[in-house]
């Protein structure tokens, strides 16, 4: 196989069946970007570290700069566009990222949501220092982190409730 | 309705398109038909360039074209200083593609356009470029001595010195008990937005050339691209569209912003660039590489009698757009928040083969309250004075307000720090983190078997550079506002903030969520000077409260005329013009626009604003922190920031950028580090490499918002409020560490300050 042979796939994409013909070493995240046009996943290395391509692959965080777009044959995927509730708005998670001002230039902001969300699915009741260890693999150069950690504690607390 | 909006924690409204994944950076945009580019770059950090081959690439699939530096050689294609442009300087500046010499590893050689990223990627290995190494100068005194130069024509690495002083700091040092001198040094790192730069650049069929991905300053950038160019400014737009962080790096005028649209022109197609992140690391600007040899001398007393420093910065390997502000600001701001009256600087540029230098958030800054603190703290214990009580007997006071800092920046007129409550915003902090205790606290055996260490640190900072800037007030046709400002954004939040702003001087008749904010764009008005030097609301905002203003007048004087009331007796409110005192609604506010259109007034107001001089925040940061001494480990166990703001116009997004900011400022201490080999190779060229704060390295960061002293010099009586949060972060924590190792004899006078280089201070413990 070379790497510019194109191969087809089949996977679900935020719920919907998608099928494509793609280059092998098209990676996920150029295949979500530029294929589907489904910008929110961003890319601030490609190497692996920063957490800005975070997606939902079967329910568990992964980089998508670092999958290729073959790999999630099958597979399901979801996207920072995947979070909306059905009618529209804010999830609980994205609602409190406002309402706690976890946002600043918003670059980091779809990979955060991501791995938070996995980690609220996991374990609805995080401490503070869970919520920072699984957030340990996201970068943000902007908020410093705290008002991060207190949107998803909020989110969480208000999930119980 | 009085200024209901201005002062409340409003969240931010354009928060919805960056949690639905909606928002539009520029690698978002795919224009049908673009071109995409990679730039062949140095891998030596000085060598002669003998030749581009662009034939081995040729006929390579999907290969367009190859760009190098003899394509613009007949163009005045040298990027301008647009600020801080000290004597020498000119010899120094950087073509946007290196000709015959290449100054540091990155820099940019040839331009590959070809129909895909990957097929440029491609092409860009088979590139041809032949080079001849020469001895990189990496160190100051290389720089100095002058053995190799980088510009053998001008004779000399040396880029500027100059000196400056207020009052007679010799007499001041005749007079002194105590001199407290050290060198100390503060490390290269860099802003690191996480989004990387990247541009889009097309001549559409209207002829006009825009550029998406421009920021920061478009109006200077547009104007530098049409003299480089020679093309009327009129026929291009810089356009400015979400971007993600900037922190003083980005949208400064790089090689990339005259390649990609000079590309454009040529293949007449859009081209497309987006940078990695290795090339971010080797070629956006670096910030902070100094080393100082700092002075101050003390009364017995502890009074802060007057300084001498001798200032020299790493500039790189070119003068770059933001010319010498890093060292110049760094001497300015040596003195501090204390009545010292008589200084004398000595300040040195120096070119290296490093990536060039440019503006990190609060440029300068940091380092010199790094220096000077440091200073206090050792003054304090030759004293046998506590640290909390030697800044009290020197801070400015409220009382001494104006304080004239001089004139110690050859490039501007002399200045003064308008109005401050430091007294107050050190008592802050020093409350807050309980130290009168803490002080003891810390110096006995611990628990957890650490040595423990409190660090103080005070700072003064400017903000609200001018010349000035221009805004438009427009009433919409359905009467919400238009807002439309010269300043540019990077994920500030502007758009809520401003509309905060433009609602109150509006009386509030227009809730900011009726409020648009159009701001950015090179086109959008004329007089925009940008956002740096934290003057976005601080000017930007005090234009729009004017232009408001005027629209509120215009609107109010031609509803009286139509309704045959006086001006005075009509209130706005609710999206509808009342009479004083009644709640019935005369009309509602976009049938008053159609009554000024009938009268023959536009439904718009333009101002500007042109501040008095830059208006200074102050502040006082407070770390307590354990060492680890088997490790070199650090732990932050409380970080207290407070910073005097003058007004905080949205107190949630005040305590963000603090926040924000201080966690840069305290990660940069142990984290951020750009190193360099002897040959000019940049060591750390991944974020593998250059690492950066996590959510799990500093949870335990608080700040303080005052408002003790609002500015004199603009109608809102705000001051900048994104940089106070990282300027003393160096200072406090040096500070914090060198207090918890004084019983081990060490002294803190180089950042950065990681597990290593900590080891490499502490003493071996004796064997037992
Ligand atoms: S872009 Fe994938 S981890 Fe940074
Ligand atoms: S909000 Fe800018 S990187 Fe997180």
């Amino acid at each position: 196989m070379t790497p510019t042979e194109s191969l087809s796939i089949t996977l679900s994409v935020n719920g919907a069946t998608v099928a494509r013909e793609v280059p092998a070493r098209l990676s996920l995240a150029d295949f979500l970007r530029e294929e589907l046009r489904l910008t929110g996943t961003h890319l601030g290395c490609e190497h692996g570290v920063c957490g800005a391509c975070t997606v939902l692959l079967d329910g568990e965080p992964v980089r998508a700069c670092l999958m290729l777009a073959v790999q999630a044959r099958g597979h399901s995927v979801t996207t920072v566009e995947g979070l909306t509730p059905a009618g529209g708005g804010l999830t609980p998670l994205q609602a409190a990222f406002q309402r706690h001002h976890a946002v600043q230039c918003g670059f980091c902001t779809p990979g955060m949501l991501m791995t938070a969300t996995a980690l609220l699915a996991g374990n609805p009741s995080p401490s503070a220092e869970q919520v920072r260890d699984a957030l340990s693999g996201n970068i943000c150069r902007c908020t410093g982190y705290v008002q991060i950690v207190e949107a998803v504690m909020d989110a969480a607390a208000g999930a119980e409730a | 309705m009085n200024a209901p909006f201005v002062g409340q924690p409003v969240p931010r409204a354009e928060d919805v398109r960056f949690l639905t994944g909606r928002a539009r950076y520029v690698d978002d945009i795919r224009p049908e038909g673009a071109l995409h580019a990679v730039i062949a770059r140095s891998p030596y950090g000085h060598a002669r360039l003998l030749g581009v081959n662009k034939a081995s690439i040729e006929g390579l699939p999907g290969i367009v074209g190859v760009i190098a530096a003899d394509d613009i050689a007949h163009l005045p294609a040298e990027i301008p200083i647009r600020l801080a442009p000290l004597e020498g300087f000119q010899r120094f500046l950087q073509r946007p593609l290196a000709s015959d010499r290449v100054r540091f590893v990155g820099e940019a050689v040839a331009l590959i356009v070809a129909t895909s990223r990957h097929a440029a990627e491609d092409a860009l290995e088979q590139l041809e470029v032949e080079y001849e190494p020469l001895p990189a100068v990496v160190t100051y005194d290389a720089a100095r001595e002058g053995a190799e130069l980088l510009f053998p024509e001008a004779g000399t690495n040396v880029a500027t010195r100059y000196s400056a002083s207020m009052g007679d700091a010799d007499a001041a040092f005749a007079r002194a008990d105590l001199v407290i001198e050290r060198h100390m040094t503060a490390h290269r790192h860099t802003a690191l937005p996480l989004e990387t730069r990247g541009l889009i650049a097309h001549e559409e069929a209207d002829g006009i050339l825009r550029c998406w991905g421009a920021t920061k300053v478009t109006q200077w950038n547009r104007r530098a691209l049409a003299v480089m160019l020679g093309r009327p400014e009129h026929s291009m737009d810089l356009i400015e569209v979400d971007v993600g962080g900037g922190f003083g790096a980005k949208g400064e005028f790089y090689p990339e912003d005259f390649l990609i649209p000079f590309a454009a022109l040529r293949f007449g197609a859009p081209v497309k660039w987006i940078e990695d992140r290795r090339e971010h690391l080797l070629t956006t600007n670096h910030s902070r590489e100094m080393e100082a040899t700092v002075a101050i001398a003390f009364a017995r007393d502890g009074t802060m009698l007057g300084m001498r420093a001798k200032v020299s910065a790493d500039m790189g390997a070119y003068v770059r757009t933001n010319g010498g502000v890093v060292p110049a600001k760094a001497a300015q701001f040596l003195p501090g928040p204390y009545r010292m009256k008589d200084v004398a600087l000595d300040v040195e540029a120096l070119l290296t083969n490093k990536t060039p230098v440019g503006t990190l958030r609060g440029p300068g800054r940091y380092e010199a309250h790094f220096f000077r603190e440091r200073l206090i703290d050792l003054a304090a214990e030759e004293l046998g004075l506590d640290p909390a009580e030697i800044r009290r007997r020197n801070l400015l006071r409220p009382e001494d307000m104006p304080w004239s800092i001089g004139h110690l920046v050859p490039y501007e007129p002399p200045s003064a720090v308008d109005s401050s409550d430091v007294p107050a915003a050190f008592d802050a902090v020093t409350d807050a983190i309980g130290y009168e205790e803490l002080r003891w606290e810390v110096r006995k055996p611990q628990p957890d078997g650490r040595l423990h260490g409190i660090g103080l640190a005070c700072f003064v900072e400017s903000s609200g550079a001018g010349p000035s800037e221009t805004a438009r007030v427009e009433l919409r046709e359905d009467g919400g506002l238009r807002v439309i400002s010269g300043v540019s954004t990077q994920g500030q939040g502007h758009q809520t903030v401003l509309s905060q702003i433009a609602a109150d001087a509006f009386d509030g008749g227009v809730p900011p969520s009726e409020i648009e904010l159009l701001n950015g764009t090179a086109s959008l008005i004329e007089g925009g000077f940008g956002t740096y030097h934290s003057r976005a609301v601080v000017v930007g905002g005090s234009a729009i409260h004017l232009a408001a203003r005027s629209l509120r007048a215009k609107l109010l004087r031609v509803a009286a005329a139509r309704l045959q009331l006086r001006a005075e007796d009509l209130v706005l409110a609710e999206g509808h013009l009342r009479r004083e005192g009644s709640v019935q609604k005369l009309a509602a506010l976009a049938e008053v626009r159609g009554w000024m259109r009938e009268a023959g007034e536009t439904p718009d107001a333009t101002e500007t604003f042109k501040p008095d001089g830059r208006t200074y925040t102050c502040g006082a940061h407070a770390a307590h922190v354990a060492v680890d001494t088997e490790t070199g480990q650090v732990e932050v166990l409380r970080y207290i920031a407070s910073e005097d703001v003058g007004r905080a116009i949205n107190p949630l997004m005040v305590h963000g950028q603090a926040i924000g900011a201080a966690v840069q400022g305290i990660g940069a201490v142990f984290l951020d580090e750009l190193v360099y080999d002897e040959n000019g190779q940049l060591l750390t060229g991944s974020l593998a490499d250059y690492l950066v704060a996590t959510s799990s390295c500093f949870p335990n960061i608080e700040s303080i918002t005052l408002e003790n002293s609002p500015s004199t010099l603009n109608p809102l009586g705000a001051k900048g409020a994104g940089e106070g949060g990282v300027v003393a972060c160096a200072a406090a924590i040096a500070n914090a560490i060198a207090d918890a190792l004084r019983p081990l004899g060490v002294e803190i006078n180089h950042l950065p300050l990681g597990p290593d280089r900590l080891l490499r201070l502490i003493p071996e413990k004796p064997a037992p």
